[in-house]
């Protein structure tokens, strides 16, 4: 081809090879949601199985794992972020001499939003990346297609286990978040603002409804389920060694990120609109 | 026992096997070599269904694994057992834990009586002292022969072996040819071993097959394929040092 009609043909291809590339991108993502969500459904088949001594065994030890050892980061992170809603909100309430109020916005905003969303990123960015790289290096090790080969079924040895537990686990997580977050408002309160911390007490409770906790929950539930579906996939999908293992661990903690933030807009939209 | 027949599978678009016909008979020790990414490993893969052939048909004995899905592909695996090139033990879990791991999941087995298979499995590849400790504690030839212990332990017909004796020093490399040796003499197991390692090859094979560039190009018995003229054949056999007219005999004495 002769040299300027080179580079225009060039120009204009390039519409078509960004959408071209554009179009494998939501082709492959559609692939992984697909094939996640199977591996997902499989897993919850065999949840049927749990009763089993070994299964349950090994329930017992992801329940361990996803609740026990992230206690302390939450505990930190918890603390802080219900002093952090007081004092913001706190200095604002002050203006309008209402800061006997901020028992209302932190335990409302807690239960409601923060406690899951806080609790869903420590969770995803801990056990979910733990659990991507752990499956990310059995499958490179080749583990994984030991299992297969053996009839055990990956589905239901490693990932109902671990979906279980954070299923489980991240609302019951979100309730200690949510206590954490609200004491550490009315430590705050009490020390910072003035706010007495039977009187901080006393309007929390009084205007936090359980419809708040139940949707907080629901929306734990599901961000264990999304947590659980994204590392397990990542994981169980990984190729190419060390740089497939890193890559499937970053890809968790990213998706997982998203989701909690898309879909518990989502919830929010779907219960209180 | 295994029929391969007219196999063809690309991956990453680059054609991997073409087209490859090839039957193993029942308790033999059929050898794969070839050079790397010749498509050894692949065809080994077929043979589990980790890999699905894009035409062609595996048959073991009259079951059709390339067809299977399901229960009936879990029965199929239930013959095999396979040995994977770095073991691929669970790292979680003890050599003993390792080892019963098929039985317990699997089987309806006692924990005395699958105590005492996993002993007899351990003892046979002189392993059960080691029953207690983590395969990151073990050396490589010691976690190849508890991967072992666990492909035999449910007794399969056919065992697979990756790389059995790659990454192994040369005497632990022959003592897992006599371990390969044995299980064909004393259970009559019929095994597929792929391999880089030609010395290894043509003391345990009864047959060894060539496969260049997703093709076959020999597969005939051990003492045949030494002197076979094919070119690639020749090349990857002096690459090895062992030439048509050296002098070589097949039997174990001469390696271990």
């Amino acid at each position: 081809m002769i040299a300027p009609f080179k580079e225009i043909y060039r120009y204009l291809d390039l519409p078509v090879r960004s959408f071209r590339r554009l179009g494998r991108i939501i082709l492959l993502a559609c692939h992984d949601m697909g094939n996640a969500l199977i591996m997902l459904f499989s897993a919850t088949l065999y949840i049927r199985t749990i009763w089993t001594p070994r299964t349950r065994s090994r329930v017992a030890v992801q329940l361990y794992v996803t609740g026990i050892k992230s206690l302390g980061v939450i505990t930190v992170v918890a603390f802080f972020t219900g002093m952090i809603l007081a004092l913001q909100t706190g200095l604002e309430l002050r203006r309008y001499g209402q800061e006997v109020n901020i028992g209302t916005a932190v335990t409302v905003v807690m239960i409601r939003e923060m406690g899951p969303f806080m609790t869903g990123l420590i969770i995803a960015a801990s056990v979910g990346s733990a659990i991507a790289a752990q499956l990310g290096t059995m499958a490179v090790s080749e583990e994984i297609a030991a299992l297969e080969v053996m009839s055990i079924n990956p589905n239901r040895f490693l990932v109902m286990p671990r979906l279980v537990a954070l299923a489980v686990m991240m609302p019951i997580l979100t309730v200690y978040t949510n206590i954490l977050g609200i004491l550490g408002g009315g430590i705050v309160g009490s020390t910072q603002l003035g706010v007495a911390f039977q009187a901080y007490i006393d309007n929390a409770t009084r205007y936090a409804e359980n419809k708040d906790l139940y949707v907080g929950l629901f929306k734990a539930f599901v961000f264990g389920i999304i947590i659980a579906t994204v590392a397990c996939y990542q994981g169980l999908s990984t190729t190419e060694g060390a740089v497939g293992v890193g890559r499937a661990t970053r890809q968790t903690v990213i998706i997982s990120f998203l989701m909690i933030l898309i879909i518990g807009y989502m919830i929010t939209r779907l219960f209180y609109i | 026992m295994i029929t391969f027949d007219k196999v063809s599978k690309q991956l990453g678009g680059k054609t991997v096997l073409n087209e490859i016909s090839f039957e193993v008979p029942k308790g033999e020790t059929f050898v794969i070599v070839g050079l790397s990414g010749a498509g050894k490993s692949v065809t080994l893969k077929h043979l589990v269904q980790l890999l699905v052939p894009d035409s062609g048909t595996i048959r073991i004995g009259d079951d059709i694994i390339s067809e299977a899905r399901g229960k009936e592909l879990e029965r199929i695996r239930r013959r095999f057992g396979v040995l994977f090139q770095g073991a691929a033990l669970l790292q979680w879990l003890t050599v003993f834990e390792n080892v019963a791991l098929p039985l317990r999941e699997l089987t309806k087995m006692s924990e005395k009586e699958i105590e005492k298979t996993v002993r007899e499995k351990l003892r046979l590849l002189n392993m059960e002292e080691s029953m207690n400790v983590f395969p990151a504690d073990l050396s490589g030839g010691m976690q190849k022969r508890v991967g072992l212990a666990r492909a035999i332990v449910m007794d399969p017909e056919i065992i697979l072996y990756d790389e059995p004796t790659s990454g192994l020093d040369p005497v632990t490399s022959r003592l897992i040819d006599q371990l390969i040796e044995n299980l064909r003499k004393e259970l009559g197991i019929t095994s597929v071993v792929v391999t880089h390692d030609l010395h290894s090859a043509l003391a345990i094979g009864t047959r060894i097959m060539m496969i260049d560039g997703g093709t076959i190009v020999e597969n005939a018995a051990p003492q045949d394929f030494i002197k076979s003229t094919n070119e690639t054949v020749q090349r990857f056999l002096e690459s090895q040092y062992i030439t048509r007219r050296g002098a070589w005999e097949k039997g174990m004495e001469h390696h271990v």
